[in-house]
């Protein structure tokens, strides 16, 4: 070993910082671009999956812009924008959730009581995306997100075009734990939600996620998804983030004003 | 020449990291149900094995003993950093199904043992020869869990059917223990086993 001078410490302890902090820095920032495609890519990928419109190595952007029709809707007046209205801020190309809640023009705060997603600021517009097969819409794919045990978890969940039966629920990004709450990805599960009815007759709200397993006999049956076992909270959050978003402060004036003049409309 | 040649091979069966020497366990229960992502994690550990060895090994005579552990770990974060962000880069899907375990090799107690026990004492080249022999040794027990649980546990070797499953027409009925962390126990136990009758001087001696 060599001399052990405080000065010499010093230098070498400074010398491998800065050295591995460059490389990590670098790598980071060269890598960065790849990374956002493929992040871009995996949210093209999971609206396609919960449309069940994706199979594995097909092209996903010609999937993309045959089937889909974006649309950015106002969530409390419940109509879409018109796409003069659209703009920098308000743009299918480039709209981002995350920019979008964070702008005190374009979302608001919840109180804390109606905020059950934990998200603090609800948008005002949201995107939604409606799936076009032989010119007839058949679903709506609906943008979900809210906090979970750690982290945000963004998913997306399809609606068939009666309004209420759930066609698809998949997320693309989320910081649950490896093989307890990130079983939110395992196909098995999302697969439980197919068929299921958001809501209920009056068209309030219906479905959640229950403790344990759902007993088919039960005349609430179609409402309720098995919980994953070992992860109480992240169901929990799944649970209150599909309720928000399918609600009044959600998406629920929109559906309801679909209900109304037709999906076509 | 031989003798980088003995650095290398040594590691792979005669001082497995894991079935000898028990190394490095956790992430071979967590990363194997898929021979995929089996592979993949070999690939970074090897990457992060050999230059974390050939890095430090190059300034092995100006590392303070003071401060030795806090320069290797810096030098290995590092390199799982760059690792990480090379795999969500450049394999995106496998990257999703790795999550934490990539970052988790920081604490892979492989590295920082060979840095300690190799690299530290001998110069770079070696260092890095041997940094390339763990890791493979590491990947070998990796690739023989990951291959018997995906064959097992969903009939299936790299995303393709290979036991056709009953329930998409096959005759396979997929044993679902293996897709579980414990299996990897039971296969890694067995591969311990398989080992130490081919190379008894490895079995140890009992008090």
């Amino acid at each position: 070993m060599s001399d052990e001078s405080v000065k010499k410490t010093m230098g070498v302890a400074l010398g491998v910082c800065l050295v591995c902090s460059i490389l990590v820095s670098g790598s980071a920032v060269l890598l960065n671009d790849i990374q956002k495609e493929n992040r871009k890519e995996e949210k093209l990928r999971n609206i396609l999956i919960s449309g069940d419109l994706y199979t594995k190595g097909s092209n996903i952007t010609e999937i993309f812009k045959r089937n889909i029709q974006p649309e950015i809707i106002e969530l409390q007046a419940g109509r879409p924008i018109t796409e003069a209205d659209y703009g920098d801020v308000f743009n299918i190309e480039s709209f981002d959730i995350n920019v979008i809640a964070k702008n005190p023009k374009t979302s608001r705060v919840l109180p804390v009581n109606q905020d059950i997603a934990q998200i603090r600021r609800v948008p005002e517009v949201m995107i939604i995306y409606k799936v076009k097969e032989n010119i007839q819409i058949t679903k709506l794919i609906l943008p979900v997100y809210g906090n979970g045990l750690w982290d945000m978890m963004y998913g997306f969940i399809a609606l068939d075009r009666d309004l209420t039966t759930i066609k698809g629920f998949t997320f693309y990004e989320h910081g649950e734990t490896p093989g307890l709450g990130g079983e939110v990805d395992n196909p098995r599960w999302k697969k439980l939600w197919v068929g299921k009815q958001a809501y209920d007759i009056e068209g309030k709200v219906k479905i959640s996620v229950i403790k344990g397993v759902v007993d088919p006999s039960s005349p609430v049956a179609k409402y309720q998804v098995d919980g994953l076992s070992g992860s109480t909270l992240t169901t929990r959050s799944v649970h209150n983030l599909v309720r928000f978003w399918l609600g009044d402060q959600g998406y629920g004036p929109y559906i309801e004003r679909l209900r109304e003049q037709g999906i076509d409309s | 020449m031989k003798q980088y040649k003995q650095i290398l091979t040594t590691p792979i069966f005669k001082e497995n990291p894991i079935a000898y020497q028990i190394l490095g366990i956790c992430s071979a229960l967590a990363v194997t149900s898929k021979l995929e992502t089996s592979i993949v994690m070999s690939l970074a550990v090897i990457f992060v094995l050999a230059f974390s060895n050939l890095s430090v090994s190059l300034i092995r005579n100006h590392i303070p003993s003071s401060i030795r552990i806090l320069v290797e770990m810096t030098i290995i974060a590092s390199l799982v950093i760059i690792a990480d962000q090379l795999i969500k880069a450049f394999a995106y899907d496998i990257s999703k199904q790795l999550t934490v375990y990539v970052g988790l090799i920081i604490t892979n107690c492989i590295i920082m043992g060979r840095a300690e026990a190799f690299a530290l004492k001998n110069p770079p080249f070696e260092s890095f020869i041997d940094g390339i022999g763990n890791g493979l040794g590491y990947s070998v027990i990796l690739l023989i869990v990951g291959f018997f649980r995906e064959l097992l546990g969903s009939g299936k070797l790299l995303g393709m059917s290979v036991l056709p499953l009953k329930t998409e027409g096959g005759w396979y009925v997929p044993n679902g223990l293996f897709l579980l962390s414990p299996s990897a126990f039971f296969l890694i136990g067995l591969t311990i086993w398989a080992i130490r009758t081919w190379k008894p001087e490895q079995v140890e001696e009992t008090s």
